[in-house]
């Protein structure tokens, strides 16, 4: 594997790209492995190659149904943030953060992360105040970059939003992250593929999961469309889908719901909006930024019904246009280039799951509702963790199954347990 | 759009309505064990396939209804009013 290098790209531009080889394997299914992550999803690639790189894991194949890239790796807004308040999820998300400040050098992939900050505007005194208790809270626990910035300051930074009082919620501030940005979302898929095959571990494309094998409280094999494969350890991460893969390895329910999000990407235009931008004030809620090749790229809520549908539906387009053209007027005459929807695991208390099974030897990663995308190094460092030590890391300790049966729930937004209110 | 038939007030789009969720559930009684409380508050088989589900008519007559939906195509198997009483009457009816 060649790897890339400021020398490598300069003498491959020399000999007319001929001398690069492919990014990772297509290898043959092995009749076992030591450990099999079920989805090659940014969570179940990140997982594979931090077992690989941090705990010294040999054997290690990922099976996914499609192909890298393919699933909600492909299908979200790109965007990564720490802004989180709660005891744990705090500390996850920064570690996430800190993580994807150098992760293209450590996959020798360039992801484009770039770190634009994330305003979150403001509306109302009561919204300042909120935004200052969170924020505060960050700058105690280790995450300096947060901010308030006053309507003057925004202003200046971000010209174009729609300051006129008149508007039906008045901007009159915003709460700021500045290590906060985008990345590149199939990068990320495809640097993490690329660094776990580099390190040995075998991902098996087109290889969907059938069924499992299970000897008492143990499960000992995954049936799968390119056959048995036995395994000493198993994970699951294949979030949108959780439910369908837990009730295949004999369970029946979860904490979890599947929703669908769409999410958009206008013709491209040249650079306007520097920043990642949230608006979500009353029924509203929006997210948009400017993507490299200059698509806006933004979302908003989910389509409010149960569904395992990968399409949108257009009520939702309609909701987000408007959102859209409220606080960026600029944005009326651009069209719209694509829309997509993923499906995601809506949990009860908008909290993910890293945790142990009622089976000794299978590991869950689930629940990543809206979150998943700006997570997922640290989602695979930690899942790595408790599947290598089988026991949680004191960060995740109650990112589990049971916190609910324990009154503990991790909800950041104080919505109760309605999965579709979590986003 | 998903098109809804409501038994009080005809068929008319999804947007009018608003999700509740899962509608096979049935609550325990208040002195049950916290296991049954616990399946019923936050546990869910979470379908795909033909799943039944509560919607409330917002935008309308503003009743529950109870809908069998394919949470895979959307399509709509029946459609009934969720309080057992009106549901009965509304069966006469016809």
């Amino acid at each position: 594997m060649t790897r890339f290098s400021a020398w490598s790209v300069f003498r491959n531009g020399l000999r007319g790209q001929q001398g690069w080889d492919r990014q990772w394997r297509d290898p043959e299914p092995k009749k076992h492995y030591d450990i099999v992550i079920v989805g090659g999803g940014l969570h179940g690639l990140a997982t594979a190659y931090y077992l690989a790189k941090n705990h010294a894991q040999k054997n290690i194949a990922v099976v996914e149904k499609g192909w890298i890239g393919g699933g909600n790796a492909g299908r979200n807004t790109t965007i990564v943030r720490s802004n989180y308040y709660l005891p744990g999820n705090r500390q996850f998300y920064e570690h996430s953060l800190k993580l994807w400040e150098d992760l293209s050098h450590d996959l020798n992939y360039n992801v484009m992360f770039s770190q634009r900050s994330h305003i979150s505007l403001l509306h109302s005194p009561a919204a300042v105040d909120g935004a200052a208790k969170r924020y505060n809270t960050m700058r105690l626990t280790g995450t300096g970059d947060a901010q308030i910035w006053d309507r003057d300051r925004l202003m200046s930074e971000v010209p174009h939003l729609n300051y006129s009082a008149d508007a039906r919620f008045p901007i009159i501030g915003a709460a700021v992250q500045k290590r906060a940005g985008t990345a590149r979302h199939d990068a990320v898929a495809w640097g993490y593929a690329r660094a776990a095959d580099q390190l040995g571990v075998d991902i098996l494309q087109n290889c969907e999961v059938t069924g499992t094998a299970r000897d008492g409280d143990r499960i000992t094999a995954i049936e799968t469309s390119r056959g048995r494969i036995t395994a000493d350890k198993v994970g699951f991460a294949v979030a949108g889908n959780t439910s369908r893969l837990w009730q295949m390895a004999g369970f029946s329910t979860l904490p979890i719901e599947s929703h669908k999000l769409q999410a958009f990407v206008s013709e491209p235009l040249k650079p306007l909006l520097d920043q990642v931008v949230v608006f979500g004030v009353g029924g509203a809620h929006f997210y948009i930024s400017q993507s490299d090749k200059g698509g806006m790229v933004f979302g908003g809520d989910l389509d409010w019904y149960k569904s395992y549908a990968q399409r949108g539906n257009l009520p939702i387009v309609q909701d987000v246009a408007e959102c859209a053209v409220s606080i960026l007027p600029c944005l009326g005459r651009v069209r719209l280039l694509r829309h997509w929807s993923g499906v995601m695991d809506m949990s009860m208390d908008g909290s993910p799951f890293i945790c142990k099974t009622p089976l000794a030897n299978l590991y869950l990663n689930a629940g990543w509702n809206y979150g998943g995308f700006k997570a997922s190094p640290a989602s695979g460092w930690y899942f790595a963790d408790l599947i290598a030590n089988d026991r949680p890391h004191e960060c995740i300790a109650n990112h589990n199954l049971e916190r609910f049966e324990r009154g503990i729930n991790i909800d950041e937004r104080g919505a109760g347990p309605d999965p579709k209110l979590h986003g | 759009m998903i098109r809804i038939n409501c038994p009080f007030c005809g068929e008319r789009d999804h947007s009018e309505f608003s999700y509740g969720g899962d509608g096979s559930i049935v609550y325990p009684a208040l002195d049950a064990p916290v296991q049954d409380w616990l399946d019923a508050v936050f546990q869910r088989e979470n379908i795909r396939g033909v799943q039944t589900e509560s919607w409330q008519h917002v935008s309308g007559c503003r009743q529950w209804i109870l809908v069998e939906r394919d949470t895979m195509t959307h399509e709509i198997h029946s459609v009934r009013a969720a309080h057992e009483g009106v549901a009965r009457v509304l069966e006469k009816k016809q």
